[in-house]
């Protein structure tokens, strides 16, 4: 049987989890937006981001935020003149931006690489790939979560 | 925590062949994001680094963040050039660090 005293703690977390979201900043969205540029230009400097040669396959649609399979696929001759140093995965909703940088070589064969990462919210996914002549290349996916990684603390 | 990993290479491939590599650790990847229902902060502990090393040289390195999923899977490819050893090594937070190796034979 819950005691008097059992009831009133637990009724007393139930109210401090919304006063705890209440308190969330309502500019989250926009330090989101302005973490994701830093980020990006984190990776990509003061280089040119251009678009295409860069394959992001992820799911449009995400019914569990927590594992998500992506892929990242470079089209380049992965040569030792012309070939992707880094492939960097960003995403817009995250805590973070960062999901995940992978450095290769030409000794890769090919340019593709695999994982699975937590998405907080709908939102955009972004992968950049760093070739070896310098040039950054992107590909931007927009992807509907339903139900998000971290939720439970309403951190999005 | 005993340190689980996988790693899943062809045993054997023609020379110059691309192959494909995939790599699975057993890690909660602790975001440091989340809360104990008091409300105290749950400390990150995820793997923050991965390399794999090709007959002692090395041929892929990863970065990994709080938002890679829990037990990460990494998967990239390389050519296969000789016959050899394939070293994987996982680095992270609190000290965390795991090693597998597997050998390929390149005809």
């Amino acid at each position: 049987m819950t005691s008097r005293r059992q009831f009133l703690a637990l009724a007393g977390g139930a109210l401090a989890a919304p006063a705890a979201m209440a308190q969330l900043d309502p500019n989250i969205a926009v330090k989101r937006r302005v973490a994701l540029q830093n980020a990006i230009h984190k990776v990509v400097g003061e280089a040119e981001l251009k678009t295409g040669k860069v394959k992001l396959d992820i799911p449009p649609l995400i019914d569990n935020g927590n594992a998500v399979p992506l892929t990242v696929t470079v089209d380049s001759p992965m040569t030792a003149a012309e070939h992707v140093k880094a492939i960097h995965v960003l995403t817009e909703k995250n805590p973070q931006p960062f999901v995940l940088a992978a450095h290769l070589g030409p000794r890769a064969g090919a340019a593709r690489i695999s994982t699975r990462a937590r998405i907080a919210d709908t939102g955009q996914v972004i992968a950049i790939a760093e070739l070896s002549d310098g040039s950054f290349w992107s590909h931007t996916v927009s992807v509907i979560v339903t139900l998000s990684a971290c939720l439970e603390d309403g951190l999005i | 925590m005993a340190a689980r990993v996988v790693v899943s290479v062809p045993p054997s491939a023609k020379r110059g062949e691309v192959i494909e590599i995939k790599t699975l650790a057993s890690h909660t990847m602790e975001t440091g994001f989340r809360h104990t229902q008091t409300g105290e902060l749950i400390p990150r502990d995820i793997i923050t680094q991965f390399v794999c090393a090709y007959n002692g040289v090395e041929i892929f390195r990863a970065e990994l963040f709080p938002a890679v999923a829990a037990n990460p899977l990494i998967t990239f490819t390389t050519v296969a050039t000789e016959s050899g050893t394939l070293e994987f090594k996982w680095t992270g937070d609190n000290g965390y660090s795991a090693a597998q190796s597997a050998s390929i034979t390149v005809t």
